[in-house]
């Protein structure tokens, strides 16, 4: 016979019966929950506002000084290397790379004078000689190729060719 | 010319950057999958033969499954920051997704399925032990002493939903190791839509080996017969997985030769050479088909009962190593080519680094004591094999 009252017998005892499936869920949600409080304390403010980082960031590199000046800043006090770079195939090689960031040296050339680049190391640098490196790129086999002299005694470092 | 090197490599190809510690990876998500199909038979197909590796295959599949991130955390140089990927997760990265996978795995079907399957066990464990364990029982029970048989019917129909969640997710698990090698599409060794598939398949055979392997030694261990019934239809479904995971290998192997890419030439040179011995010799040979053969043998003809466990035993072991091999070939074999296809490198096992051969051997050995602890806290046997003894 159906009667409420046999139903809510039922419903009760089934409460009842499977009241303790509540406490599992509850652990996963407590886990959940201090999940959701660490990742509230780790991620930082803004996080994804401009992109997958921290917005801060930006600012934080902005912080860094500023170490090469660039080489339009060069050829305004070294005019003449400029003209003479522009003429051969280092023109597309820009002063910084040969010598090293000079930030500081355009800002007061006077009080931060330059060491000149160690040619021994540095044309080897990009002209030693090695298989993955585009066939038409110009490169020798150093130790060979100079017979121990120094690459500027024959070629010119701010145009190469003799 | 750099040693090890044969013909052209670029030059961040010469080192290797996956590890042995990358082939552990797959070979350990692969048998916690496979340990919880086999769980899944009983539970959701009702092969009521294989009931004895139940409760096994559950532990065998937790253990490895709390093992599994450890060898990527070691690979790593700031482990620390592999939690970032839950904190931050970027959703065109596979590994950040992967691990929200593992984390439903692990919680919402692992845990709660044990969970369900051991109440009765851990209320009475709590009632009747002392001291440190009863509260550790006390804290299993999560509180609730509700045992009765209608509670315990509500766990069993709640538990078979569960499983049956189970199933895909055990699938997606693996899947998605896979999935992480077969998505590298600069690689054509591994770049195949088949790669989850293979994966899968794979990681059911060596779950199955694997529980096997673990049921018949513990009995070993205890001194208590071995359910013969049991294990002749676990190996009946080892021989299926099996049959299906090697024809997809093979389907594999002979689409890429029939196809013949511009990587072809180069791959079969390797696996010619330098890949000969953990490829065709081991994975294929040793591990595939002998072991195949041997269940194969069983399926036609009837052994006694002491040579069918010689001959499983035989066969799992084998296929543990089979599969191992595979892992090893799918990883390293990966990084072993130039993307020229001009040249090969090798690779060497360090022994005493983060990355050895010793960091290796210690992380497949951890799962073995989880297991063994597990099994004191949660012992699997039933009674009526208790009884039997
Ligand atoms: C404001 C003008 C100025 C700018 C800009 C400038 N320099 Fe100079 N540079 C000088 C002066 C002046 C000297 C000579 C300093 C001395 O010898 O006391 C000098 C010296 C040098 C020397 C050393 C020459 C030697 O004979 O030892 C080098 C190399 C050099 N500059 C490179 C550069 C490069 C590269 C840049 C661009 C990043 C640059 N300079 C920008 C004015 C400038
Ligand atoms: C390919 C590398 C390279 C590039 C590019 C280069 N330099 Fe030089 N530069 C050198 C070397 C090497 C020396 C030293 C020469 C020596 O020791 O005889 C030098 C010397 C100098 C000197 C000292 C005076 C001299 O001629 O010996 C100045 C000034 C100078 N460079 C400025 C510049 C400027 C300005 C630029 C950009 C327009 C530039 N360099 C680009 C390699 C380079
Ligand atoms: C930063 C890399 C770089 C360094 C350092 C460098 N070079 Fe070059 N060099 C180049 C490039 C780029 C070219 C132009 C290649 C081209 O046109 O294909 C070139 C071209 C040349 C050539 C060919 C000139 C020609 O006319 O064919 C010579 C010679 C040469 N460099 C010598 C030198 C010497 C000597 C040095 C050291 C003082 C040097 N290079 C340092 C990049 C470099
Ligand atoms: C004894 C003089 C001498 C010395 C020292 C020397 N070179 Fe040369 N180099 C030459 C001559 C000559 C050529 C050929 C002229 C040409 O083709 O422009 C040449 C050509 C080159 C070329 C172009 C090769 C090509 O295939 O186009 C490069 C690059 C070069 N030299 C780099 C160097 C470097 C780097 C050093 C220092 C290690 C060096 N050279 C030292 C004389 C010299």
């Amino acid at each position: 016979m159906f009667t409420f009252r046999a139903v809510g017998v039922r419903v009760g005892k089934f409460f009842r019966d499977s009241g303790h499936l509540i406490r599992p869920a509850i652990v996963l949600l407590a886990g959940l929950g201090l999940f959701m409080v660490i990742r509230g304390a780790v991620v930082p403010k803004g996080f994804g506002q401009y992109g997958h980082y921290r917005p801060g960031a930006l600012a934080a590199i902005r912080q860094h000084p500023v170490v090469y000046a660039g080489q339009a800043t060069c050829v305004l006090c070294h005019e003449e290397e400029g003209k003479v770079r522009a003429t051969g195939k280092h023109a597309h090689v820009a002063c910084e790379t040969c010598h090293g960031p000079l930030a500081k040296h355009a800002d007061d050339p006077a009080a931060n004078v330059p060491t000149l680049p160690a040619v021994a190391t540095l044309c080897a640098r990009c002209h030693e000689k090695d298989t993955a490196k585009p066939k038409t790129f110009p490169q020798v086999v150093t130790a060979e190729h100079s017979g121990g002299m120094a690459c500027n005694d024959c070629h010119k470092p701010h145009n190469p060719h003799l | 010319m750099i040693p090890g090197v044969d013909g052209f490599m670029y030059p961040n190809e010469v080192e290797l950057q996956w590890s042995v510690l990358i082939v552990l990876y797959p070979f350990v998500t692969g048998l916690v999958a496979g340990a919880f199909i086999l769980a899944s038979l009983e539970r959701v197909f009702k092969v009521e033969a294989v009931r004895p590796t139940y409760r096994l295959a559950l532990l065998t599949a937790l253990s490895f499954l709390l093992v599994a991130p450890l060898p990527l955390q070691l690979h790593l140089g700031h482990p620390e920051r592999s939690f970032e990927m839950y904190t931050t997760p970027h959703r065109s990265s596979a590994m950040a997704m992967f691990g929200f996978i593992y984390l439903w795995y692990l919680t919402v079907v692992l845990l709660l399925e044990i969970w369900l399957e051991y109440r009765s066990d851990i209320v009475r464990l709590a009632q009747s032990s002392k001291g440190f364990p009863r509260l550790v029982y006390q804290a299993l029970t999560l509180g609730s002493m509700n045992v009765s048989p209608a509670a315990r019917a509500i766990d069993d129909k709640v538990g078979y939903a569960v499983t049956v969640i189970g199933i895909p997710s055990a699938f997606l698990l693996h899947g998605y190791v896979g999935f992480i090698f077969g998505s590298i599409k600069a690689n054509p060794w591994w770049s195949t839509p088949l790669m989850p598939i293979v994966f899968l398949f794979s990681a059911m055979v060596s779950g199955i080996a694997a529980v096997l392997l673990l049921y018949m030694a513990s009995m070993k261990l205890k001194k208590w017969p071995i359910d013969m019934r049991c294990v002749d239809t676990i190996a009946k479904y080892l021989f299926y997985a099996f049959v299906i995971a090697f024809s997809l290998e093979m389907l594999d192997l002979i689409h890429r030769t029939y196809e013949s890419d511009e990587s072809f030439r180069s791959l079969d040179f390797m696996v010619h050479t330098r890949l000969w011995y953990s490829h065709v010799v081991l994975q294929i040979g040793v591990g595939t088909l002998i072991p195949l053969a041997l269940l194969a043998a069983n399926q036609l003809w009837k052994f006694s009962e002491a040579k069918r466990r010689v001959m499983y035993v035989t066969a799992c072991s084998l296929t543990m190593i089979g599969i191992f091999a595979m892992r090893w070939n799918v990883v390293i074999g990966g990084q072993l080519f130039s993307k020229s296809f001009l040249g090969y490198t090798t690779y060497k096992v360090e022994l005493v680094t983060r990355e050895g051969l010793l960091a290796a051997i210690a992380l497949m050995l951890l799962p073995f004591v989880i297991f063994f602890v597990l099994v004191k806290i949660l012992p699997p046997w039933q009674e009526t094999e208790a009884h039997k003894a």
